[in-house]
């Protein structure tokens, strides 16, 4: 399989027309413009919706600048409420792909298109770009943020009845199977890991393709230590509880 | 009545004066009233009916009356605060869902607009 790196292309794509990206934002008025004008110079014309979640700064007005559409949330809903309102107006809008990227430059906008072509040929519902995979180019996390996405990697495999390498990974597809049903159901607030036993509980497949991470482009990561604590709490719980969800007898009839 | 049920017996006289003055100021709904009247009334009978804590801290297996009473207010609150607990998810959930329909709502509406003064 060739690597991240390889894949990147320097030459514009022509975007699919029923593709939408989705950047969720708060407070990104330092990275969100600079994001917005690399997508478009890999992708001219490709979809962009900003869904600005209450920001304090001018994150919306730069994205509204730079020529991108923004869903403006009247008050600050979190990461989870925020994607799924975009991808409620994306459904709305009849897109058959959301592609979701983070608004602090990290994800590279090169990988959108591999995301999209792996929805499109092998049909399944999601696609994660995900860091950790061999061919991944080399992205550093911390010791601890190391210690809690192995955590869940095991947790998650027996749960998911298939390995997953990046659950936490924010660089995600969806077609319009996924997009209808995260519509209607989707966690609230960390939203990545849960999702993923969200589609499971549907009976919904997804796939893992090498992606590269990038240093933040501009401001603050909001993750602290309490908040990463809070995390590892909530997300188990919102797993526990998405198994309690889970319609056993779908699941033997797989 | 010993020091500690007359108390108790003051508190929840305040706080059912404290719920219904609330109430009658429009501070709290007269559905989620209904939890903390209760409540108290629950707490008065307790500390006003002589035979009837005896009878509890008996059932409970409790030597201690005034241990019982704590027991009960405890577990009184715990099932209010439980209450208030599954509305305060569900006006939640109902929260993000309307604020969600409300930014959709509105990003049709502008472009509705952009299309009509393009018209015009």
């Amino acid at each position: 399989m060739p690597t991240a790196s390889s894949l990147q292309h320097t030459a514009a794509l022509e975007a699919p027309n029923d593709l939408l990206v989705l950047i969720p934002a708060f407070n990104e008025s330092a990275c969100i413009a600079g994001v917005l004008s690399e997508l478009w110079e890999i992708l001219p014309g490709c979809a962009v919706v900003v869904v600005d979640d209450c920001s304090r700064d001018a994150t919306a007005q730069l994205a509204e600048q730079a020529g991108a559409q923004v869903l403006r949330l009247p008050h600050h809903l979190g990461l989870g409420g925020a994607v799924q309102a975009g991808y409620k107006l994306a459904y709305e809008l009849g897109y058959e792909v959301v592609i979701r990227i983070d608004g602090d430059g990290q994800h590279d906008p090169r990988d959108i298109r591999r995301i999209y072509d792996t929805l499109k040929e092998t049909g399944v519902e999601m696609v994660i770009g995900s860091r950790f995979l061999p061919e991944s180019s080399g992205y550093k996390t911390t010791f601890l943020r190391g210690l809690v996405i192995r955590f869940f990697r095991l947790m998650l495999r027996p749960i998911l009845a298939q390995p997953v390498r990046d659950p936490t990974s924010g660089f995600v597809g969806v077609n319009r199977a996924a997009l209808e049903l995260f519509s209607r159901v989707f966690p609230l607030e960390y939203p990545e890991i849960e999702a993923l036993v969200v589609l499971q509980r549907c009976v919904f497949r997804f796939r893992e393709v090498p992606c590269s991470m990038r240093p933040r482009a501009g401001g603050q990561s909001s993750i602290t230590l309490w908040k990463s604590v809070y995390y590892i709490v909530h997300v188990l719980l919102g797993v526990f509880v998405n198994i309690l969800k889970m319609d056993v007898r779908r699941l033997g009839g797989r | 009545m010993p020091p500690m049920q007359s108390l108790v017996a003051a508190v929840t006289l305040v706080l059912i004066a404290a719920v219904l003055v609330q109430v009658r100021r429009a501070h709290i709904r007269v559905e989620y009233s209904v939890s903390w009247l209760g409540a108290g009334l629950a707490l008065l009978a307790v500390t006003f009916y002589p035979g009837l804590l005896p009878r509890l801290a008996n059932f409970a297996g409790l030597q201690d009356e005034s241990l019982t009473l704590l027991l009960l207010v405890g577990c009184i609150f715990l099932f209010v605060l439980f209450r208030l607990s599954i509305v305060v998810s569900a006006l939640k959930d109902n929260n993000i869902a309307l604020a969600q329909r409300l930014a959709i709502l509105e990003y049709h509406l502008s472009h509705l607009n952009e299309k009509e003064t393009q018209r015009s």
